[in-house]
């Protein structure tokens, strides 16, 4: 059984046209999603800004409601459950943000901003609790003497390492990270990157990884998901997907990354245009309006499914082919 | 003579609580049409060095303490208020990281650009000069788009306003200070392939600031990386990301995930960059270098010339090299 187990998972947001108007339109934040997560595995999710990857890994956690579709943790069917039972089921899941400095309390001293955690499941009071931040800060690289100082004496890769010990807290076995690292310095995000992958081994943590760096999921990662205006273009296992991408988008995502190594440069695509607006998603093919291989009339009338290119290489286009890894 | 060549900058910002120095003796050379990547992390001083060729930093808190700034032979730094009009858009053009914080959003883009022009080449501050800057950074249907205001835009094409902006001066210099930062990979590359191709049609230099060595890879001729207010290591850019020679440099191109190399260990570097009030003594790096000997920590190194194209700051980089090259071997 997988851990985490989401069906055609759909979230929209209402599109006002006032202030006081009732919504007229809506935007598909998240169209159609599934997928599973196993235990202790890591699931990357990548894709440019206003894909839908920061909206799915919320509505996996019920942080906003989805329109339909189900998600299921452990067997159990998170999307009917009532908001208390909810409450207390979200000690199995856990979320790391991408602001180390929006997202931690300036007001509170580190010892409650992770003991909070603590508090609200009932897990440990007094002196237990005390001895339980201290551990939590250790596991983090964190020295347990800075209980009682306030976030703004940290720096970020610090203050990142807080938010992942108040998610460690109440021994989650699912963390959703939303862009964990792309605040950071590249030194400061690769300690991040290693200090998650360490969790992970310790604790056997299976981690949502959304991230736009490709890169970085790719190395943290043994799946991938790419999606594109709300819907997922391309999944596979991390080396197969980077390496030999089939979705055109992933191809031309890959290639848009700039590397280091003068010997992986490759041709680069340069897609025109930007993304179209979710809120008027072109018809058929959402890619196709920008896809160097689109063919009238079947990309632009027609909505690729997300087949089987090769066993375990899942994409959504028409002229996908399988190639061998 | 150099396009732009800063000799041994220094500069302080002060306080009620003292003095720290954010630059300390910064000396770089650009050419004209050539491009110089200022690479580092946050704090590291190269948003004002960058600021500083057209003394755009607030002054105070900054003080120049030392060394000056001679763009096409003239001192900055000794400059009046007229002759720095003159440099500040005209001959130095900035563009900086976040264009929909730059571009005012009450005025038309179209007016944005025509404001450069006025002042910098009045007589051809036209719709059609316009039109023709918007076309140069390739935004499709410019007689409409040069209507929008900027919230009518996408984050790219505000970055191509941006540059359309910076461009209406003619300048020799084009400092870009993350240009990419805010944006999409997908869009990112569009940016860099603009930026090549206007600097070889216009023939100007190129100042980049960035964090991200994929982009030194992809733009640079050459590079000089920063620490803590410091350049420890000016070279060639396809030289530096092969043989890295300082151990800050070798550290950060470590700590950079690639692609197709999903068991690739990534080491980062330990500790944070130190404040600037509270600088170590001798080697600013040293707290952090996995090849620190006790005498590092005594003296500041110099940066000193390893050959005619690179300069380094560390005196035992060759060993630092060695000992990289043991490890590599034996994994």
């Amino acid at each position: 059984m997988s851990l985490l187990d989401v069906r055609d998972l759909t979230v929209r947001y209402p599109v006002k046209p006032g202030l006081f108007r009732p919504a007229t339109r809506y935007l598909t934040a998240v169209n159609n999603v599934s997928f599973q997560i196993e235990p202790g595995e890591t699931l990357g999710l990548v894709g440019e800004s206003g894909c839908g990857k920061t909206t799915l890994g919320r509505a996996v956690l019920r942080l906003v409601e989805p329109e339909s579709g189900t998600v299921w943790f452990e067997g159990e069917e998170i999307t009917a459950l009532s908001r208390d039972a909810l409450r207390a089921r979200r000690r199995k899941f856990q979320m790391v943000f991408q602001d180390p400095y929006g997202s931690l309390n300036p007001r509170m001293p580190v010892e409650d901003i992770v003991g909070e955690a603590l508090d609200i499941h009932r897990l440990a009071r007094g002196a237990a609790r005390e001895k339980r931040v201290g551990e939590l800060l250790r596991a983090v690289g964190l020295d347990p003497s800075y209980a009682n100082r306030y976030p703004h004496e940290f720096s970020g890769g610090q203050r990142q390492r807080i938010g992942i010990a108040r998610a460690l807290a109440v021994e989650p076995k699912l963390i959703v990270c939303d862009e964990p690292v792309s605040a950071l310095d590249v030194s400061i995000q690769a300690q991040i990157v290693n200090l998650l992958k360490e969790l992970q081994q310790r604790h056997g943590i299976a981690y949502l990884f959304i991230a736009h760096d490709l890169a970085v999921v790719e190395n943290i990662s043994r799946r991938v998901m790419v999606m594109y205006l709300g819907r997922v273009v391309e999944a596979a296992e991390a080396r197969a997907l980077l390496a030999s991408p089939s979705h055109p988008y992933t191809q031309a995502l890959i290639s848009a990354v700039p590397s280091v190594d003068p010997v992986s440069r490759r041709q680069r695509i340069i897609l025109p245009g930007d993304a179209p607006s979710p809120v008027h998603p072109p018809g058929g093919c959402p890619f196709h309006p920008r896809c160097p291989k689109a063919q009238a009339p079947r990309c632009s009338g027609e909505l690729p499914e997300l087949r089987e290119v090769v066993a375990g290489h899942f994409a959504a286009c028409h002229f996908a082919e399988g190639q061998d890894h | 003579m150099p396009l732009l060549e800063i000799k041994d900058l220094s500069l302080d910002f002060r306080s009620a609580e003292g003095a720290v120095r954010a630059l300390d003796r910064i000396s770089l050379e650009l050419d004209a049409g050539e491009t110089l990547c200022l690479v580092g992390e946050s704090g590291c001083g190269k948003s004002v060095t960058a600021l500083s060729i057209a003394r755009l930093v607030a002054s105070p808190p900054a003080f120049y303490a030392g060394g000056e700034i001679l763009l096409q032979g003239r001192d900055v730094l000794q400059m009046n208020p007229r002759e720095l009009c003159a440099v500040r858009g005209g001959v130095v053009s900035y563009v900086f990281q976040e264009p929909s914080v730059s571009l005012n959003p009450v005025f038309r883009v179209g007016a944005q650009i025509k404001e450069s022009l006025k002042i910098h080449r009045p007589k051809q501050a036209t719709d059609e000069e316009v039109v023709r800057l918007l076309k140069v950074v390739g935004i499709p249907a410019p007689e409409l788009r040069a209507r929008d205001y900027p919230f009518q835009l996408s984050g790219g094409m505000q970055q191509r306003v941006m540059i359309a902006m910076a461009l209406a001066s003619e300048p020799k210099l084009l400092v870009a200070d993350e240009p990419t930062t805010a944006l999409d990979v997908t869009i990112q590359a569009q940016i860099l392939e603009l930026l090549k191709d206007l600097q070889q049609r216009l023939g100007m230099a190129i100042l980049l600031i960035t964090h991200n060595l994929g982009i030194v890879a992809e733009v640079a001729d050459r590079v000089a990386v920063m620490y803590a207010g410091q350049v420890v290591e000016q070279a060639p850019a396809d030289l530096l990301l092969e043989r890295p020679l300082h151990p800050y440099t070798r550290a950060l191109l470590a700590s950079v995930p690639r692609l197709n190399r999903p068991q690739q260990a990534l080491t980062g570097i330990p500790g944070t960059v130190p404040t600037l009030s509270e600088l170590p003594s001798g080697c600013r790096f040293a707290p952090r270098c996995d090849v620190a000997r006790p005498e590092c920590s005594q003296r500041v190194p110099d940066l000193l010339a390893v050959d005619s194209f690179r300069a380094v700051r560390c005196p035992f980089h060759d060993a630092a090299r060695e000992s990289a090259t043991q490890e590599a071997n034996k994994a």
